[in-house]
């Protein structure tokens, strides 16, 4: 693996928005488990610590000049991560929730099976104990939606575990839903005819902070996603021709 | 009739005058006070005008001619709300574009210092 790792250009890209609770803690077990692999922290403009404990923790720091939400700043990473070459980038959440453990996994099965996004999945192996009931009728609910569009099921349509190789990221540095992207970011690949696979991850209840999806804006989420979905499905762009598969 | 016409024209009056405040202490810019001046305009000519107010309800098959003018404005307003939506979402893709290229350009400056600094 760290062969394969000196080989290959990755980055390990982390968004964060007040996350002083968690930064440090995440960008310290990422460098643990891959060491010399790059760790970008892009800041959406947190009002605390983020940025200070994330470059104390020795991780490199994008930080937005102001508030962009989770797309916007997940995209900035990829548009600097595709500027500088990198071939892969993993994403992992600043909160704590994704086990930095799980990246070798995602990192290996990014670069042999030829799928142009990995998608660390709690549900894979039935690891999804730990999530809410609302979250896992949501989580079913785009699952059914997402099953025709994409023509097979994704088991874990929200998860923020993700990596993606250098012809996904040449497409997200130019066109990345810019809230809730998880789902959206899905079709979009999905209009390119990409493909993705799922691998098994763990989740850990969130070190600090809450989750920015509240019982009240869960439903503007549902409506939200739904749109942006459809509209993704109905967007005109040339549609790349079918690639022979690699998997 | 005649006190909603009245209503229509104070309505047009005003808005015709706060847009042009708005103008003189650029609030708003020249090229987005046209739409908001034309369909005041629109408003006033129609509420004054009573003749022409009734041949455009015959047209539309409307009874009551305020109720054209009615129409008439909330179409014309609903194309203004409609290009307006247009132009925000484009002035906030902009600006998302603006705010990622700021802060890669940063982070290559920092680069740059860091780079220098430890030469």
């Amino acid at each position: 693996m760290s062969q394969a790792v000196a080989e290959a250009k990755l980055l390990i890209l982390i968004p964060a928005f007040n996350e002083e609770g968690a930064i440090a803690g995440v960008v310290q077990a990422v460098k643990d488990v891959m060491p010399g692999v790059p760790v970008l922290v892009v800041d959406d403009c947190s009002q605390d610590a983020t940025v200070t404990l994330a470059r104390g923790a020795g991780a490199q720091i994008l930080a937005l000049p102001h508030h962009l939400g989770l797309g916007g700043c997940v995209q900035a990473g990829y548009k600097l991560a595709f500027e500088l070459g990198y071939d892969y980038v993993i994403r992992v959440d600043g909160d704590g929730q994704h086990d930095a453990r799980d990246i070798p996994g995602v990192f290996e099965t990014l670069r042999t099976s030829g799928c142009e996004m990995v998608i660390g999945s709690r549900f894979v192996n039935g690891n999804g104990g730990q999530t809410s009931r609302v979250r896992t009728a949501g989580i079913q609910f785009f699952r059914m939606v997402l099953r025709p569009i994409l023509g097979k099921t994704v088991r874990d349509p929200t998860s923020g575990f993700v990596g993606v190789n250098r012809r996904a990221l040449g497409v997200f540095s130019r066109s990345f839903p810019l809230e809730y992207p998880e789902i959206e970011a899905l079709v979009v690949l999905q209009r390119r005819r990409f493909q993705f696979v799922e691998v098994a991850c763990h989740m850990q209840p969130r070190r600090t902070g809450r989750s920015s999806i509240t019982p009240m804006k869960s439903i503007y989420y549902i409506v939200h996603v739904l749109l942006g979905v459809f509209v993704n499905v109905l967007k005109y762009e040339r549609r790349a021709p079918k690639q022979s598969r690699r998997v | 009739m005649d006190r909603l016409l009245n209503a229509m024209t104070g309505l047009s009056v005003l808005l015709i005058v706060m847009v042009l405040v708005s103008v003189r202490r650029a609030r708003i810019r020249v090229e987005y006070s046209v739409a908001w001046l034309a369909g005041a305009a629109a408003l006033l000519v129609f509420s004054r005008a009573r003749v022409l107010l009734r041949t455009v309800a015959d047209l539309l098959g409307v009874t009551y001619p305020p109720l054209a003018l009615v129409l008439l404005v909330g179409s014309v307003f609903l194309l203004i709300f409609y290009r307006f939506s247009l132009i925000i979402s484009q002035l906030k893709d902009d600006n998302i574009a603006l705010a990622q290229r700021v802060a890669i350009l940063e982070y290559h400056l920092q680069a740059l210092k860091d780079h220098a600094a430890g030469c």
